[in-house]
């Protein structure tokens, strides 16, 4: 085996094993400290001995027993100078797992990174290194945040966890829907910090979140493939990630959908993603109501199925818009409603739409960016000049910037 | 594992009859099912003494610790599994109580 197949064997266990191997740690140890720490040990130690050892046959095992050594050298290390508190654990250690029970304890770490009781930054930074296996330097640059304050973080998390009891498991029944709904919160916060990234310098679209955030998805989609939400998200998060190389322009610039290639647009993710919703759509016919991650998928599902904008099948975007106003009546769901609405009944009564939602959004760049487009159609220049300045101060996303910059200075 | 929940209250009102009739009834059910160790409410901050006998001789202040406009109105603590369990009590008091509430695990 070549040195460069023993790299792509340590990459490929890292991406695939990190979590099994993080997650029965904790649940074996008790403790996400210990675990987190002897899981990076392990794959250390992989690094330094498979080159010249070989890949072991079934890499998650060698690791998962590797980080154990580790973990129990520690805790020995630790009682050495502590109480023996600790050593407890060693005694009362759990009978191996059953391997049909592996995907449950990837759950249960997925849900005790991701609870609520923890600030939501907390959660997405414990969630990507404890279950992503991203190390703190690069959750740090994905964020844009200096690494010490993920650090903290992650820390202070982990403390948390351990002081106030944060269980180490599938929440029950009753708690089940409302604590997935958090879980899918964090993973679309990360997505969205990938397809919309912020600040000034950064690349417009973060692929390497969208990524992870993609990836994560499809874990829990593995582990309930009940679960409609699940299935909704990942639509969502596929549909949105095929049209990902038209949606910035060579220079930099936002490409928006009426004006992307979708000649570029990623056919396999666009299948994938039309599959799922309508496997979701089957089930909303025998008569659950889908949510709001589903609805968002079908709306896309509607956009990526026409070949040209102009094929775009407005009234049903604009009844899924009306659906998902009934589930969750935000402003912001009335402003993309109200663009669709631009589409069928005009500029004219999509702007006395959006204009009744000045109060509520007048700090948001989309209401003076989608405001600035309606006046431009209507050939009110000089409001939309205004309307267009005011978005562009408000906008994070560079692309977003450079595109309405552009707009502006095209106005007569 | 006992947690600390306090009731974080706002306005200069003790509980109304019916707030005291649904938080005597929950801490009947707290202690039918083991959760109840102890429950209180307090008299007003305004009522409180604050002491610092660290020096030479007791100093005492009138007045509680810390001037804020929200203020502990009273408390339980509770023995709960885990924080899943506290917080789904939490939820509950909150309701019967009809106040913010504080889960703090003791040490």
């Amino acid at each position: 085996m070549s040195v460069a197949d023993v790299r792509e064997a340590i990459t490929q266990a890292h991406r695939e094993e990190w979590a099994t191997v993080v997650a029965s740690l904790t649940r074996r140890f008790g403790d996400l400290d210990i675990a987190e720490e002897a899981a990076a040990e392990a794959f250390a130690t992989a690094v330094r001995r498979w080159p010249a050892d070989g890949v072991p046959p079934s890499p998650g095992a060698w690791l998962t027993t590797t980080a154990s050594r580790k973990a129990i050298d520690r805790i020995r290390r630790e009682n050495k100078r502590d109480d023996k508190q600790k050593e407890a654990r060693l005694l009362h250690d759990d009978p191996p797992e059953p391997l049909g029970a592996i995907g449950d304890e990837r759950l249960r770490l997925i849900f005790t990174c991701c609870h609520p009781a923890l600030a939501m930054e907390a959660r997405v930074a414990l969630t990507l290194r404890m279950v992503a296996g991203l190390t703190v330097p690069e959750i740090a640059r994905a964020f844009l945040v200096r690494e010490t304050t993920i650090g903290q973080r992650i820390t202070r998390a982990k403390a948390k966890i351990k002081a106030a009891r944060i269980p180490y498991r599938v929440p029950s029944a009753e708690d089940l829907p409302a604590r997935v709904s958090g879980v899918l919160a964090v993973l679309f916060l990360v997505f969205n910090e990938g397809y919309l990234a912020t600040g000034p310098g950064t690349d417009p679209v973060r692929h390497d979140l969208t990524a992870e955030a993609i990836r994560l998805t499809r874990l829990i989609r593995a582990l309930m493939p009940q679960d409609g939400e699940v299935a909704g998200l990942l639509a969502l998060m596929l549909l949105i990630e095929a049209r990902r190389t038209a949606r910035v322009s060579a220079i930099g610039e936002l490409v928006t959908l009426a004006e992307q290639d979708r000649g570029t647009w990623d056919g396999a993710l666009i299948a994938e993603g039309h599959r799922l919703v309508r496997e979701r759509l089957a089930v909303a016919a025998a008569g659950a109501a889908p949510g709001r991650y589903q609805i968002l998928a079908a709306i896309n599902a509607v956009h990526t199925s026409a070949r040209d904008v102009r094929d775009t099948d407005w009234s049903q975007v604009v009844a899924l818009y009306d659906q998902l106003v009934r589930l969750d009546p935000s402003p912001i769901i009335a402003l993309n409603r109200a663009v669709a609405v631009a589409e069928i009944d005009g500029p004219e009564v999509a702007l006395a739409a959006v204009d009744r939602l000045e109060f509520k959004l007048v700090g948001y760049h989309a209401y003076h960016a989608t405001r600035a487009d309606l006046l431009r159609r209507l050939g009110r220049s000089h409001e939309s000049r205004t309307a267009y300045d005011r978005a562009i101060e408000l906008a994070g996303n560079t692309a977003e910037t450079a595109y309405l910059t552009r707009r502006r200075d095209q106005l007569g | 594992m006992q947690y600390l929940v306090s009731v974080i209250d706002d306005t200069a009102g003790s509980a109304n009859p019916e707030e005291m009739a649904a938080i005597s009834a929950f801490n009947v059910r707290l202690k039918a099912e083991g959760h109840w160790v102890f429950a209180g409410g307090l008299a007003a901050p305004s009522s409180a003494t604050v002491i610092d006998n660290r020096g030479e001789e007791a100093r005492f202040t009138d007045g509680p610790f810390v001037e804020s406009k929200e203020y502990l109105a009273g408390l339980w603590v509770m023995d709960a599994a885990d924080l899943d369990e506290a917080l789904r009590l939490a939820a509950e008091a909150s309701k019967h109580c009809n106040r913010k509430i504080e889960v703090r695990p003791f040490l």
